[in-house]
């Protein structure tokens, strides 16, 4: 371990400071005994008890869950379909194109991908709810899916699929057993990006939900125009909560893999 | 074999089992395979040799099926496969990079092609035992590919493109990424392999001597075309080519012109105010004809003094020392400025040498020691 120079600690702090002292702070007043937000009462954890009885937010909750699970679930299946074609397909006609217009959603202002989705559901004549923003979220996410598999893509070996034919797989059986099973990781990744950027997205969800369906972040919003309320407080406390253990066991899983392959590889090594 | 050679390329009623009928292959407006015909028998052990580019992988794809012909046809049996897809040719490929599935053990490697053919439970588990065994790869079988040597990846490899018994067995490069001395291990494996299960191999290589170690014919290939087709001992004795002739191994080319001088035998008049030299032809070429003799350097006779019966003797002094061990090849300069190779066996110990640099040297040989070609 080396020694930190007093600058570098000073560094250390100050931007950690910055990211993370308005987390703390929104942490520690969803403890407030008080209905004040910005006064110290004593430490209670009555507001979560309040939030469980709250059915809008728990409504809300659901729709954002079984919205993320769909979306990013259909975003992930197109997304991988998209990617494995561009990089695949050869230069059929129009191949450049099609790879620009799988792309520019990342690009275009979510306030315009919103908009035109909600003309086309108006124009069809499609009820707002659950379905439009599941709808909504597979075409924004389908992109970033497919930006994560296809550079996975372009770096796998094109030999394995040929050695899978030349063993008597059909094309759909050479995808489904060989080259599925080894781009996995990156499929799941795309997956667990969409499912993120669908549990939290504000914009295209409420240009594409109705009265029926409301997201979490959409009712949060709209809350707070009310004013901030300790309820919400400690709902965010509970994302914060999710997503943290979230992320520490993605890495936990990824570095206890990167260790047993570390170690099959030594294994290997040795018995040569 | 019994007591017959196997040669059933001179067979007139012998049926080819492959066979490449004017076949022509383009990519974009660039010619890899040139109106390229061949036969390849059941039970052969065939090489395609050349040079890097010169079309060999972009045949045994034609063959496995990923790519297809421009023009022509290619039977197998007799029968057209040009339309048939990869996954229903009775053929299969070991690829140059081996392509093991690397989320499969090496077991489960092996089993990949019987499990397509939904081979009964029992009978696959013995196909792929039979395999290990006979890539001697039984204490692997659990293993990952990446937890095993190249040498052993390399047979998981072969292990699994034969485990389908296919008619004919593809090897592109195979063993390009192991060392000299496990390749001559494996040549000599794959050979036994060979007659063990009786398929029919092709294989691309583009070391000479690994074509000739192992293959019962040798395809010298240039540039989409076939050079000459023929046995092993063939192509290195009976070239029918300089650029053949020069491709395997080491050979010393004396260019100059030809003229008659009884049967089959031509005087060859090569530079001037030395001597013309002898060599027979069963090719014709008429008086003025230039002519190429290739000769090999362990054909050609060293000596300190003028051999007295000599058909062909050259005077010239040592430039250069080649040792190789149990061979030496001395560089002999001419009066003319030519080199020429002549390699000796060192049967005696280095310091008791014969010959050192600079010093004037005889080269000898015989009229039949080298071929006469005419380019
Ligand atoms: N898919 C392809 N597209 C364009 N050119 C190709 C393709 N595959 C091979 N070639 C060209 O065809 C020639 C022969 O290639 P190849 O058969 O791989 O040679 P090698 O004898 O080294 O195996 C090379 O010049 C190569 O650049
Ligand atoms: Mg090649």
């Amino acid at each position: 371990m080396t020694r930190l120079s007093w600058f570098n600690v000073v560094s250390l702090t100050l931007g950690f400071a910055f990211l993370y002292i308005p987390m703390i702070i929104l942490v520690i007043f969803s403890f407030n005994e008080s209905k004040l937000v910005t006064v110290w009462a004593g430490f209670s954890t009555k507001w979560y008890g309040e939030l469980l009885q709250n059915e809008a937010f728990l409504n809300a909750a659901w729709v954002t869950l079984k919205v993320a699970v769909f979306s990013s679930t259909i975003a992930t299946v197109l997304g991988t379909m998209a990617a494995y074609v561009m990089v695949r397909g050869g230069r059929f006609l129009g191949r450049t194109l099609f790879s620009g217009m799988i792309y520019a959603p990342l690009v275009m202002p979510e306030v315009i991908t919103g908009l035109s989705l909600l003309l086309l559901f108006i124009g069809i004549g499609l009820d707002r709810g659950v379905l439009t923003i599941v709808l909504a979220h597979t075409t924004f996410s389908m992109c970033y899916v497919s930006v994560v598999v296809s550079s996975r893509l372009v770096t796998f070996d094109r030999s394995l699929e040929e050695a899978a034919l030349d063993l008597g797989c059909s094309p759909a059986q050479a995808f489904r057993l060989v080259t599925l099973p080894i781009i996995a990781p990156a499929v799941v990744a795309g997956w667990l990006l969409a499912f993120t950027l669908s549990l939290d997205d504000l914009v295209i969800a409420s240009f594409t939900s109705g009265p029926s369906a409301t997201t979490l972040p959409i009712k949060i919003f709209s809350a707070v125009r009310l004013g901030v309320s300790p309820e919400i407080n400690a709902l965010s406390t509970i994302m914060i909560g999710i997503v943290t253990v979230g992320v520490i066991v993605a890495s936990l899983v990824s570095k206890r893999n990167s260790v047993r392959q570390q170690q099959e590889e030594q294994a290997a090594a040795r018995a040569q | 074999m019994n007591s017959t050679v196997f040669a059933p390329w001179d067979d007139p009623q012998e049926k080819p089992l492959i066979r490449f009928r004017n076949v022509t292959k383009r990519f974009g407006d660039f010619t890899a395979i040139d109106n390229l015909s061949l036969d390849i028998y059941q039970r052969e052990f065939f090489a395609l040799l050349g040079p890097s580019g010169c079309g060999k992988t972009t045949m045994m794809r034609l063959l496995a099926g990923f790519d297809n012909p421009t023009e022509g046809r290619i039977e197998l049996s007799g029968q057209n496969i040009v339309p048939v897809p990869p996954n229903k040719r009775a053929v299969n490929m070991m690829f140059q990079s081996y392509a093991l599935f690397p989320h499969l053990s090496v077991w489960d490697n092996i089993a990949f092609g019987l499990r397509r053919d939904n081979m009964p439970k029992h009978d696959l588990a013995d196909r792929v035992e039979e395999m290990l065994k006979l890539t001697r790869l039984e204490k692997f079988a659990r293993r990952k590919p990446h937890q095993i040597s190249g040498g052993q990846r390399q047979r998981v490899a072969l292990a699994r493109s034969l485990a389908k018994a296919p008619k004919l067995l593809l090897l592109d490069e195979p063993l390009g990424a192991l060392d000299k001395k496990l390749r001559q291990d494996t040549q000599f494996e794959l050979m036994d392999i060979q007659e063990k299960t009786g398929t029919t191999f092709v294989i691309v290589t583009h070391d000479q001597e690994e074509a000739m170690t192992v293959a019962s014919r040798v395809a010298v290939m240039d540039e989409g075309k076939l050079i000459q087709v023929a046995t092993p001992d063939r192509i290195y004795e009976n070239p029918e080519s300089v650029y053949v002739a020069d491709f395997i191994g080491d050979v010393n080319i004396i260019e100059g012109r030809a003229s008659a001088q009884g049967e089959d035998t031509y005087r060859i008049d090569w530079a001037e105010g030395q001597a013309p030299l002898l060599a027979t032809s069963p090719r014709p070429f008429s008086d003025g004809d230039t002519c190429h003799l290739a000769i090999r350097p362990e054909k050609i006779t060293i000596s300190a003094d003028r051999p007295e019966d000599a058909a062909n003797a050259v005077q010239g002094k040592v430039h250069d020392i080649a040792y190789l061990g149990n061979l030496s090849t001395y560089h002999v300069e001419l009066a003319s400025g030519a080199i020429i190779k002549a390699q000796t066996a060192n049967t005696r110990r280095i310091s008791r040498r014969s010959f050192t640099w600079e010093d004037p040297v005889w080269l000898s040989w015989t009229a039949t020691a080298g071929v006469l070609l005419a380019n």
